[in-house]
């Protein structure tokens, strides 16, 4: 066990080295220079200590050699659109906004995906199924983003049930955390179901049942418990996917958050910022994947981690 | 033990009745694979209306632009936001640019980005995932190693950091979605052949001197038909997807390409006033990845019946 994680680690942490190259050469061979756009008067003597104030003046390599320095000490430089701002300062302001939402937008994939796929695989009456079923076919087939356009049309505009800007109560939670989760719900009450499905046909199933244990412990304790593998191994990629998903449902409902930062960086061409924030996104994700795969394995004891 | 002769005589036998005569005929035509296949497919109801929607959106995307009297960007400020009429049937826009035009141009553009990667990933999938578990041991250990590298990240922050040094062309938007989706075909191609290559007919092969690359592509590829041709349809709504998204938020291709991510947007700026423009670019956008999912389930079903 030890050793997986310290393996996984390793590997998470060259993931994200190889992450960090790509974008730094990346964003050394985008054309033009930051400073091009909004200082066309520049004198050349001023645009050098321009250069030479943001380290653009070495050669390539070397700056290279120096961000990665600078980046295993947490400083990601100071960004360029927004003067004077550190990179990291930026993430650890807008990054709780996105985290809150974002775990509510979890717990809601979580509890509601889970409880429409228990209640499709056990259930004897087929309009039931069949709603779920068809609700899951369309939650993966409507983008997030185009859900989130509709439902603020309707519930927002129309009707004036809820709020469609900003957060600043829990109502504000309820559109932005749904167009995230629509997606995660409708994936994880498909996996419920056929993973439930296949569960509750087992012998041991049959001898709880004969044992005289109460049909909910049967569910819970011996159904549930054996189904949620697949369950948790999606949450890795889950959560990638709502690290993703912000990035539109935050500029969609203008949340101040990490992700509308995000585009915001790229629209500005804001270099430093946008190879900050992708790192920064990179190692949740890898982190995320890590801990679904070690829960994974608390869980279900036949995983041998390592192998 | 006396042998007892048994003399054959015309009256033990009798002539076969005439409707006996051909009761070893197999009246059923022996069906090739495609046949097969298409016969079940053409049972299920859901993934041939699929089909047939995304041949009329085919058609649509190919005529509607020939023979509408309006470009794409043509502009008529005097019939600006029109509802639909007879020379509109979708309306116009704020700019008075006819938006039937508009979506089946998006169509011409989302469609073509979704094959086109579809068709590179199928390429790239097939030659390293078919390597990979051709060849085994330590290459393909390596080999799936910088896959789960390139996988850990999420492929939008790729997608972007391309779009970001290549420039927002339709060209750049192909390769990015590219990057990281040929991934998943590697691994299904990987996985296909790495249970066929150990079957009998291999061996059979390999013992007739059939060359590693006849083997792997005429042998192993081939069989694996069924399920590389599922995960490809399926890689066409997640390219659509990407692109919708990314065009969105801004950050897609320019703001001349009338991609459907880009209609919506534009749209969007519009809901308050007029409602009814948004309808289209998202009717357009569901209902194409809807069509494809079932498409794809469909022939999930059709292909894989035999395994």
């Amino acid at each position: 066990m030890f050793k997986y994680v310290v393996n996984r680690l390793l590997i998470g942490c060259l993931t994200l080295f190889v992450l960090a190259t790509i974008t730094f050469f990346g964003v050394k061979a985008i054309p033009g220079n930051p400073f091009a756009q909004d200082n066309k008067g520049l004198s050349p003597e001023a645009y050098a200590a321009l250069e030479k104030k943001y380290g653009l003046d070495k050669p390539v390599t070397e700056q290279y050699v120096i961000y990665l320095n600078n980046a295993l000490h947490m400083d990601f430089g100071e960004s360029i659109a927004k003067k004077g701002v550190e990179v990291i300062d930026i993430i650890v302001d807008r990054a709780p906004v996105t985290a809150k939402l974002g775990i509510v937008a979890f717990v809601i994939s979580i509890v509601v995906g889970i409880t429409l796929g228990i209640i499709s695989a056990l259930t004897k009456r087929r309009w039931v199924n069949n709603i779920i079923t068809t609700f899951a076919t369309l939650g993966v087939s409507i983008p997030g983003f185009l859900f989130a356009i509709i439902a603020m049309y309707f519930l927002g505009v129309k009707l004036k049930l809820l709020p469609v800007m900003e957060l600043t109560s829990w109502r504000h939670y309820i559109l932005p955390a749904l167009a995230l989760s629509l997606s995660p719900i409708s994936m994880i009450t498909r996996l419920t179901r056929s993973s439930l499905k296949d569960v509750m046909n087992k012998d041991y199933i049959t001898l709880a049942r004969s044992k005289g244990t109460k049909e909910l412990k049967v569910i819970v304790k011996h159904g549930l418990k054996n189904a949620m593998l697949p369950i948790v191994t999606y949450c890795g990629p889950m959560f990638a996917g709502l690290v993703t998903g912000s990035v539109v449902i935050e500029k969609l409902f203008t949340i101040p958050g990490i992700g509308a930062e995000f585009t915001n960086s790229i629209t500005n061409r804001d270099y430093t910022l946008v190879m900050g924030l992708t790192i920064f996104f990179g190692a949740i994700v890898i982190v995320m994947n890590l801990i679904s795969d070690i829960v994974a394995a608390i869980i279900d004891p036949r995983i041998k981690l390592g192998k | 033990m006396s042998e007892k002769q048994i003399v054959l005589t015309d009256d033990m036998f009798e002539l076969l009745d005439e409707s006996e005569k051909n009761s070893e005929f197999i009246a059923i035509q022996s069906k090739t694979f495609v046949k097969d296949s298409w016969d079940r497919f053409r049972k299920n109801k859901l993934a041939m209306a699929g089909l047939v929607f995304l041949t009329l959106m085919v058609l649509g995307a190919i005529v509607v632009p020939m023979v509408s009297p309006y470009g794409y960007s043509e502009q008529n400020m005097a019939l600006r936001n029109a509802l639909p009429s007879l020379e509109h049937p979708f309306g116009t826009d704020k700019l008075g640019q006819d938006i039937l035009v508009r979506v089946m141009y998006g169509a011409r553009i989302s469609l073509a980005i979704g094959f086109a990667t579809a068709g590179i990933n199928l390429f790239i999938g097939i030659i390293y995932g078919g390597i990979s578990g051709y060849v085994g041991g330590k290459v393909d250990m390596v080999m799936m190693r910088i896959i789960d590298i390139i996988y850990a990240v999420p492929s939008l922050l790729y997608v972007i950091l391309i779009l970001m040094v290549f420039g927002n062309t339709i060209q750049s938007m192909i390769i990015a979605i590219c990057v990281t989706s040929w991934i998943q075909m590697a691994r299904q191609v990987r996985t296909q052949v790495m249970s066929l290559k150990e079957m009998e007919f291999a061996l059979a092969a390999k013992v007739l001197g059939a060359g590693h690359m006849r083997i792997l592509l005429k042998h192993l590829v081939v069989n694996a038909l069924g399920p590389i041709i599922v995960c490809l349809t399926m890689m066409v709504p997640n390219a659509i997807f990407t692109e919708s998204f990314l065009s969105f938020v801004g950050i897609g291709l320019e703001m001349t390409i009338p991609s459907w991510g880009r209609l919506a947007n534009e749209c969007r700026q519009l809901i308050f006033t007029y409602p009814i423009q948004i309808i289209w670019p998202v009717a357009a956008i569901c209902l194409t990845i809807l069509s494809l999912n079932f498409v794809g389930d469909g022939l999930g079903e059709a292909l894989e019946a035999k395994r």
